[in-house]
């Protein structure tokens, strides 16, 4: 399920290229607040937290959970011809929780399964952060 | 400075569910000219305006020309699907506050016309929403982004797709005495269970309509409403909330209502408990489950049982749910259809809903309405409207 899934090329704003950056060489960044020490996603310099000017990316381990998860039936878009795809939520070990694609998944794909980020790359200067189940090493597509 | 009860003394939901060769701007007029007319009044009466993003061009400004009006008060707060609530409660504000003396509030739209087939909200070169580049890529309808909130209630409350179906199935009930609904036929849970997988555990039979149309309310202070001749509906209460995942924190059981319900029952001075019937906004069966517990209607995680032990049917289930039909079976014009769920409250307090849904003695009623994506930001409003005498 999802083999074939399209990589559609984010529309990069003008602070996130260090991000985008960050995923063709396989990492993914998160926003940090050096100020309250939180992880938040998606990344901009406002720690949404505690409202601190300023905040980072630093490195995320990239493994997390899944928190929800729904196979698509009905794609639009570059997805709609691709038949059933799996959109979910990961809970990433540091905190914050991405909205992804989960690929490489089962049937009995579970609420709770643990996971590790893969990159999918666009024809765009970045790669897709996914997530496929954790129990194997992962690899970038 | 005054401070002044505010009431709705016009509604008009637009009969029509498909408008072929029709303009936008026209049927917010349409609306418009009819939600005044039941109310006894006319468009050089307004002299508030209140519209959301479905309305053309720049927005407030391009429609206070067309429709000819001079508003001193203009609102185009834009949280989609719970705007109008929005709207209703910012102009009894308005007039509480001697700003303005005559609202009026449109919604409309025609996306039965529209070849579109994008998935989210396209915004002009330079104005993408900030979140775009890190959702767009991985393909999240809007179905989708409620399903991830179905399955996660099954996960933690052990809610059934059955439950969901059961909120479909009493929409369908109602809508079969609408004669305006764009679908009147009733079904069963197998049916909404049978219909095609959209994105699981959401069916098609768990999605709303999509139709051509929309509808206006006029609200009006309290010495306006008393020389006119209709039943007018007394704004006892309103609040709203902005529920988003910032920081990373996404909601995804629960919803804006927690917040905009006990905002709205505080100030009206009223309890869930008290509450007759209640508009809940139906985008799909999910956000009817989530926001009956939002607002306390049930305790968090019993809203499948609630609707399996048919308390949303009408007129003499514990508490009647969306008896026009909904958006699940009736009308969701402009992709948002929150001003549908003021005016079949507003039609339950003055006794005009169709007779076999009419509640008895409606004294009490709620809309609430919920707009954007749940389980990634979302708006949310909640009024209480009341009859008077
Ligand atoms: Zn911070």
């Amino acid at each position: 399920m999802g083999a074939q899934l399209p990589a559609p090329e984010p529309a990069i704003g003008p602070e996130s290229a260090e991000f985008w950056a960050a995923t063709l060489e396989g990492r993914l960044l998160l926003g940090f607040c050096d100020s309250c020490l939180t992880y938040f996603w998606y990344p901009r310099p406002l720690c949404p937290a505690c409202g601190t000017w300023g905040a980072r990316l630093r490195e995320s381990a990239g493994l997390g959970e899944v928190v929800s998860y729904t196979r698509v039936h009905r794609g639009l878009g570059e997805y709609a011809e691709v038949g059933v795809y799996v959109v979910g939520y990961v809970q990433l070990d540091e905190g914050p929780r991405l909205l992804t694609n989960l690929v490489d998944v089962s049937d009995d794909l579970r609420i709770g399964d643990r996971v590790a980020v893969v990159f999918h790359k666009t024809d765009g200067p970045a790669a897709l952060p996914r997530f496929r189940p954790a129990s194997e090493p992962a690899h970038s597509a | 400075m005054t401070s002044r009860a505010a009431y709705v003394v016009g509604a008009f939901e637009h009969p029509a569910r498909s408008l072929p060769g029709r303009s936008v701007a026209s049927v917010h007029a349409e609306v418009a000219h009819g939600a005044l007319r039941d109310a006894g009044l006319n468009f050089s009466d307004v002299d508030a305006y209140f519209c959301a993003g479905d309305a053309p061009g720049f927005g407030a400004i391009s429609m206070a020309e067309y429709l000819g009006i001079r508003p001193r008060y203009t609102d185009s707060t834009e949280t989609g699907g719970s705007a109008p609530i929005a709207h209703l409660g910012h102009a009894a504000a308005a007039i509480a506050d001697g700003r303005c003396d005559v609202a009026l509030v449109t919604l409309a739209g025609l996306p039965r016309q529209s070849t579109s087939r994008t998935f989210r909200l396209e915004y002009p070169e330079g104005l993408e929403a900030p979140e775009d580049e890190f959702e767009q890529p991985f393909g999240a309808t809007t179905p989708a982004l409620y399903a991830l909130a179905a399955r996660r209630h099954m996960y933690e409350y052990g809610t059934t797709s059955a439950d969901l179906a059961a909120v479909k199935v009493a929409a369908s009930r109602h809508a079969a005495v609408n004669p305006n609904a764009r679908l009147r036929n009733e079904v069963t849970v197998e049916e909404v269970l049978e219909s095609a997988m959209i994105a699981d555990p959401l069916h098609k039979l768990d999605c709303c309509v999509v139709t051509d149309g929309g509808g206006a309310v006029v609200v009006v202070a309290e010495e306006i409403a008393r020389s006119l001749p209709r039943t007018a509906v007394r704004v006892l209460g309103y609040g709203e909330a902005s529920p988003h995942g910032s920081g990373g924190d996404v909601p995804l059981t629960s919803v804006g209502a927690q917040l905009s319900g006990p905002r709205a029952f505080e100030r009206a001075g009223v309890r869930p408990a008290d509450i007759k019937y209640a508009s809940i906004y139906d985008s799909y069966t999910i956000t009817v489950l989530l926001t009956l517990e939002g607002l306390g209607f049930c305790e968090p995680g019993q809203a499948g049982r609630f609707v399996r032990e048919g308390a949303l049917v009408a007129p003499y289930g514990r508490l009647p749910v969306n008896t026009d039909g909904g958006g699940l079976s009736n009308n969701h014009p402009a992709n948002r259809g929150g001003i549908t769920k003021i005016i079949e409250a507003v039609r339950q307090i003055r006794g005009e809903a169709n007779p076999e849904v009419q509640i008895p003695n409606c004294d009490l009623a709620v809309a609430h309405g919920t707009g954007g994506w749940l389980t990634t930001r979302a708006g949310a409003a909640t009024v209480v409207l009341g009859g008077v005498g």
